[in-house]
């Protein structure tokens, strides 16, 4: 396992992953992805008022799937009139650009030749430019939020994750939530942050 | 404070103006997932703050639960938050406290 390191002369954030690695990555891109389109971007219509139904706009109401409703936060806590206009006018380009931010994951390791059913003792280097970088250090956030949110982590649990037996499910996925956290640290570190 | 003037007539009406709108803030809430290095570089790259204030937000939001990282217009604001929402971190907004 190896985090990035800035390229001295380009400046690009590069790392070498090992073909698990990558096609881990490549997954966990591609479930954000699904994810994000799974629960439509808007809503049951409230009333019938030719208003209403002739409004395409966006969703108002928080999203129910926990993971979303983390990703998309009610922006005015306390006036939910404000709180729906804002989520009309801004979930669904949010939800376009985390999707969109998975997709250069996938696009950058597929280009760096991750092939589709990648074989052991394949390396695959990647080299980011800093728009790319940026891209990657928000879906790495998004990816973490998510499985954060599925795994019910909290503040200072680490002493938990770390005594349930190896072979616990829940262990597993915390490793690889401390493991993109890991790339996230070094590629922070990398872009000069 | 300017003081009037006939050929200044415009500045008071101004000032005026500026004061009667009600700033508002964007917040950021403290979470267990985001890292503070992270957090710090976020708010280095989307406001432009220098890394010492970027870092004093941020161990504001981790220490405090919360932190007022920008001031400004309503527009200003959901324009702030939705970057924030763009970045991962959980950002809110609301009207600036009373001085």
């Amino acid at each position: 396992m190896s985090g990035f390191t800035r390229h001295r002369k380009s400046g690009a954030a590069v790392t070498t992953f090992t073909a698990f690695e990558a096609d881990l990555l490549r997954s966990l891109a591609g479930q954000l992805i699904e994810l994000l389109r799974n629960e439509a971007a808007t809503e049951q219509i409230a009333s019938d008022s030719l208003e209403d139904l002739l409004d395409f706009t966006g969703p108002t109401r928080e999203p129910e799937d926990p993971v979303l409703a983390r990703l998309f936060p009610t922006a005015y806590p306390e006036d939910d009139e404000a709180a729906a206009e804002f989520r009309r006018y801004t979930e669904a380009d949010l939800r376009n650009g985390k999707a969109a931010g998975a997709a250069t994951i996938i696009d950058t390791l597929e280009e760096a030749g991750l092939p589709a059913e990648p074989e052991d003792g394949l390396f695959i280097d990647v080299e980011l430019d800093p728009a790319t970088a940026l891209t990657w250090l928000r879906t790495f956030t998004d990816m973490r939020l998510a499985i954060a949110t599925r795994l019910g982590v909290e503040e200072g649990d680490e002493d938990f994750w770390h005594s349930l037996p190896d072979d616990d499910p829940r262990a597993q996925v915390h490793d690889i939530y401390d493991w993109v956290g890991y790339l996230q640290e070094t590629l922070v570190n990398a872009v000069g942050g | 404070m300017s003081a009037p003037s006939p050929v200044e007539l415009d500045e008071p009406v101004t000032d005026d103006l500026t004061q009667l709108s009600t700033p508002w803030v964007t917040i950021v809430w403290n979470d267990p997932v985001n890292l503070m290095s992270y957090v710090t570089f976020v708010f280095q790259q989307y406001f432009g703050y220098a890394r010492k204030k970027a870092e004093k937000l941020m161990l504001e939001v981790h220490h405090d639960g919360r932190s007022v990282v920008s001031t400004g217009s309503r527009e200003e604001m959901e324009r702030d938050v939705q970057a924030m929402h763009e970045y991962g971190l959980w950002a809110t907004m609301q009207k600036a406290d009373t001085p």
